[in-house]
């Protein structure tokens, strides 16, 4: 039987841009086929070419465009429109602003009901119900009667799928169905999915997180710079990826056995390619005149000269929260290999020369920095934190784990004295904090400084990152004259250019954004640094570079961490020790790689096989 | 919605009360601007009833000013003035032997029918301009906005004395002047209502392309519905919340148009009273037309916003 859609040669331009270079391939009923790669590689416009909708100005080319018998490339716009929704379901990237905010949710769904099945007025409602609880929602009679803004993240993206199911499509493409919600609601949204194809609904899955995709793909395609570079059983391409492009971002995926090695490859910058050469050519190691010159071979793996040999291994975290081995063991089974451990990492069998912190010894290291004690804090007669005890020694990291709404930045705010706490005490250094009137803590504020998720609130938008900088060392106390030199040093601590100065923040990339909030908190030579999610805005290989920045930092300037994340990869690569939060509460603290490889807590265990998580075994 | 009734309506309340708490202090103020404005222009009320004409001996004219309270002190006049306002009382008009009431009342029916003539027009005009053209490029996008522009960047009587010119002298398809059935309100409506479609089709384009950027509005299109059925059960509703921003200046835009609209076509109305009261200096009426604005200002302002609140759900919890 010839599969339900078959892509050849699909091509996608816009004015200017060639963003998607020939891709190809196939899709069967009940197959789950997804699509990885960074922001901007072609993964949006592969999915919305598929239903006619890659925008306007786009001019769209394809060999081979059938769906089910149905040649897609000669569709005209009635064509397609019996295809949308009715055939072909597309869940778009932003599940929280997909549904129209002024309509109620029953009535999306019903739109989406109306235009392509014939359902009797009176049985609409019954329907709109029925699609609401198929997908999950509880109370579907009252959701139903509410807006999108009453609704949370994961509510809304069932809803949504639900408006995509109305019209009994056989494929429903959903684009980065997770990537804006929390851990636990993402996985029971993979749920939902695999569901559906258990149910024989064929899934594109799209996404830049490969751990998301190890859970659900029965075969994955890697996307870079509109090419699909390598293809294949999921299994395959994640144990044993062979496009050096594949290869680093497995790398680059934050883990246990990563600890204390750099997550991003080493930046190789080449010349850029031709327009036929290989995309990848100006940052892979391999690059040569023929990769710039000439197409890559033919589709499964789009390389002049595919790597293989030993690379890191995929291994998955199971369902049960323990870590599955080479070979399928778990690691608490005799035999098995462990991850790699070290306060700064030096892993065995790493051998990248820029492994960060061979035997650095720092002084004062050890000795207690932030101590927490049966902190509480109300809100509204909420606790949202109830009797949490920390500590933070002088040069450690310390990881929060949990849930949003659980009460980590809660904490975080009460440690950098923005909170006051309702009972329990925070000392710093040995010297009260949270009791001491704000006139005497303002001169000690600069010694804790902080980095969010998305520092662009946080900077005054008017002023260039020099201007910023330069207000941060201000407040530092550096003397009017030398802050031009100390912010053109931070921006070198940070990694960044001396031209960034001259431009504002919103001019920058995420990621350049997320450097200059660091080298802003740096300026008052901290000891403590609170990260709230700093890199959970970011795309999995800028994700690294910041923990690569962050870590090298550490252990360059004996930097203690206080360090919160839902996402328990980059916890347990960037945290000595974890601490899991649960509505308000610390249910378990512990050395890092025990207590994530074998959580006592029922709640650790539930939430770690929540997260869908790909790990790094250096076996 | 069934949930939270009670603090809903609670608020609602809240909201209610602070718009008429609003509403009073605006006409306070615009009662209390007219007043003083007015009093400090120069010119004796007395020969202002009297007419230039006149010769009246001092007796009379000392007579007349002590029965309108003339002969009192600024404040005392202006605390008297407002205790009128406040039973509804806004005195007698010093040339037309009326109340200020009766006078403004009679103009205000053919102003209220000229502004409703024109608003309407000026709405369905807007959507389907806005409707047709947005998120599109080619000739008739083009037309259209330097059309907007044209009438946007035009004086209003400009448009008139064209209209004028080209429908009545030339073709004379509608009367010119005067008042007299649906007709004769089709120009006079149309002059005022020219400058308010330019810029509520600016508005109206602006939010259905910001709309249709939307992912939203790919999801709707995703679901099999033709790009006309988007823009008018999605993305039209998001166009029409940034209007409130605008009830000022359509309010403004209404009023001052009235005045020019109706000179130039000779009709009656509260701009035509305005006008010819101000050449008067019958202070009376000017200061009702003044309240009358401002009331005008505040129901409007008014009927935006409980239009916003039906619009968008978001501002309703
Ligand atoms: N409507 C559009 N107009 C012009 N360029 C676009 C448009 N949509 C996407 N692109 C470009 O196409 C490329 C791929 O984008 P996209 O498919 O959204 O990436 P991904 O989904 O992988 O993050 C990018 O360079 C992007 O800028
Ligand atoms: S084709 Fe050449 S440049 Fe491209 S990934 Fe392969 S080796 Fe690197
Ligand atoms: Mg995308």
């Amino acid at each position: 039987m010839s599969p339900l859609l078959t892509v050849e040669g699909l091509t996608v331009a816009f004015p200017g841009v060639q963003a998607v270079r020939g891709a190809s391939f196939t899709l069967d009923r009940g197959e789950c086929l997804a699509i990885v790669g960074e922001s901007g590689s072609g993964k949006s416009v592969t999915a919305r070419s598929l239903v006619g909708l890659a925008g306007d100005r786009a001019s769209v080319k394809a060999t081979t465009l059938d769906f089910d018998g149905t040649d897609l490339t000669g569709l005209d716009e009635r064509g397609w429109r019996r295809i949308r929704g009715g055939r072909i379901g597309l869940v778009l990237q932003d599940a929280l602003v997909s549904l129209d905010p002024l309509r109620t949710v029953g009535a999306e769904i019903t739109e989406a009901l109306r235009v392509h099945r014939d359902v009797p007025r009176a049985a609409v409602h019954d329907e709109v119900v029925e699609l609401l609880t198929r997908v999950g929602v509880p109370e579907p009679e009252v959701r139903a009667g509410q807006y999108p803004h009453q609704l949370s993240g994961g509510l809304r993206q069932r809803a949504l799928i639900a408006s995509a199911l109305a019209g009994r499509p056989e494929l429903l493409i959903a684009d980065e169905p997770t990537t804006a919600l929390d851990v636990t609601v993402q996985a029971r949204i993979l749920e939902l999915l695999d569901r559906l194809k258990a149910e024989g609904t064929a899934l594109l899955l799209i996404s830049h997180d490969l751990a998301v995709v190890s859970r659900l793909a029965d075969r994955v395609a890697v996307m870079y710079g509109g090419l699909l570079v390598e293809e294949g059983p999921t299994r395959e391409v994640l144990d044993g990826p062979r496009h050096p492009y594949t290869r680093a971002l497995a790398a680059a995926v934050p883990s246990a056995a990563a600890r204390g090695t750099r997550l991003a490859p080493v930046r190789h910058s080449g010349p850029p390619a031709g327009p036929d050469g290989c995309p990848f050519a100006e940052r892979c190691a391999h690059a040569d005149d023929v990769c710039r010159d000439t197409p890559p071979p033919p589709a499964p793996l789009r390389c002049h000269h595919p790597e293989s040999g030993p690379v890191a291994r995929a291994v998955f975290i199971g369902p049960e929260g323990v870590f599955i081995g080479p070979g399928g063991r778990a690691l608490d089974e005799p035999g098995a290999v462990p991850p790699a451990r070290g306060a700064y990492g030096t892993t065995p069998g790493a051998p990248d020369p820029r492994a960060v912190g061979h035997g650095v010894s720092l002084s004062g290291i050890g000795d207690t920095l932030l101590t927490v004690t049966d902190v509480t804090k109300r809100y509204g007669g909420r606790e949202v934190v109830r009797g949490v005890s920390l500590r933070v020694d002088r040069g450690e990291a310390l990881g929060i784990v949990g849930e949003s709404g659980s009460g980590k930045t809660t904490v975080a705010r009460i440690v950098l004295g923005l909170a006051k706490p309702d009972s329990g005490s925070v000392t710093f250094a040995g010297e009260p904090w949270s009791a001491l009137p704000e006139r005497r803590r303002r001169p000690l504020r600069r010694r804790i400084q902080t980095i969010v998720q998305d520092p662009l609130g946080s900077f005054d938008p008017r002023h260039d990152t020099g201007t910023l900088l330069g207000e941060a060392l201000a407040f530092a106390g550096v003397p009017r004259r030398e802050r031009r030199a100390r912010a053109l040093e931070l921006l070198e601590r940070v990694e960044l250019p001396a031209s960034v100065a001259g431009r504002r923040p919103a001019e920058l990339s995420g990621g350049q954004r997320q450097r200059i909030a660091i080298a802003r908190a740096l300026a008052p030579e901290p000891e403590l640094l609170v990260c709230d999610e700093p890199v959970s805005a970011l795309d999995a290989s800028v994700q690294a570079q910041i923990l690569d920045l962050l870590t090298e930092l550490r252990s360059a300037l004996a930097l203690s961490l206080l360090f919160i994340s839902h996402d328990l990869g980059v916890i347990h690569h960037i945290s000595d020790r974890v601490a899991v939060m649960k509505d308000g509460e610390v249910v378990e603290t512990g050395e890092a790689t025990s207590l994530l490889a074998a959580p006592s807590h029922p709640y650790s265990r539930e939430l770690f096989a929540a997260i869908p998580a790909l790990t790094r075994a250096d076996a | 919605m069934k949930i939270n009734t009670r603090p809903a309506r609670h608020r609602a309340l809240r909201a209610v009360a602070a718009r008429a708490a609003g509403a009073v202090a605006v006409l306070w103020g615009a009662a209390t601007l007219a007043f003083f404005a007015l009093a400090l222009i120069p010119g004796d009320p007395v020969t202002i009833m009297l007419g230039p004409f006149t010769t009246a001996p001092q007796s009379i004219r000392d007579q007349i000013a002590a029965d309108n309270g003339l002969d009192k002190p600024l404040f005392e006049r202006y605390l008297a003035y407002l205790g009128r306002l406040a039973q509804g009382d806004m005195g007698e008009s010093y040339q037309l032997q009326k109340s200020v009431a009766a006078v403004i009342g009679e103009a205000l029916g053919p102003t209220v029918e000229l502004a409703l003539a024109a608003v309407v027009i000026a709405i369905v005009l807007a959507i389907v301009s806005a409707v047709l053209t947005a998120g599109r490029e080619g000739r008739l996008r083009g037309f259209v906005t330097s059309w907007e522009l044209v009438a946007v960047s035009l004086p209003p009587h400009w448009l008139g004395i064209l209209l004028l010119t080209a429908f009545s002298f030339q073709l004379p398809i509608f009367p010119v002047v005067g008042v007299g059935g649906p007709s004769a309100l089709v120009l006079p409506a149309l002059t005022l209502a020219l400058p308010i479609i330019g810029v509520l089709a600016q508005v109206l384009r602006e939010g259905l392309e910001a709309a249709l950027a939307q992912p939203f509005a790919v999801t709707a299109r995703a679901r099999g519905l033709s790009r006309r059925q988007v823009r008018v059960r999605h993305a039209l509703r998001h166009a029409a919340v940034p209007l409130a921003t605008l009830s000022g200046w359509l309010a403004g835009t209404l009023l001052g148009g009235a005045v020019i609209v109706e000179a130039v076509f000779g009709r009656p109305g509260l701009g035509a009273l305005a006008l010819q009261s101000a050449t008067n200096k019958d202070m009376p009426v000017l200061i009702g037309i003044v309240l009358v604005s401002a009331l005008t200002f505040v129901v409007i302002s008014a009927l935006i916003d409980a239009f916003q609140l039906l619009v968008d759900p978001r501002v309703r919890t």
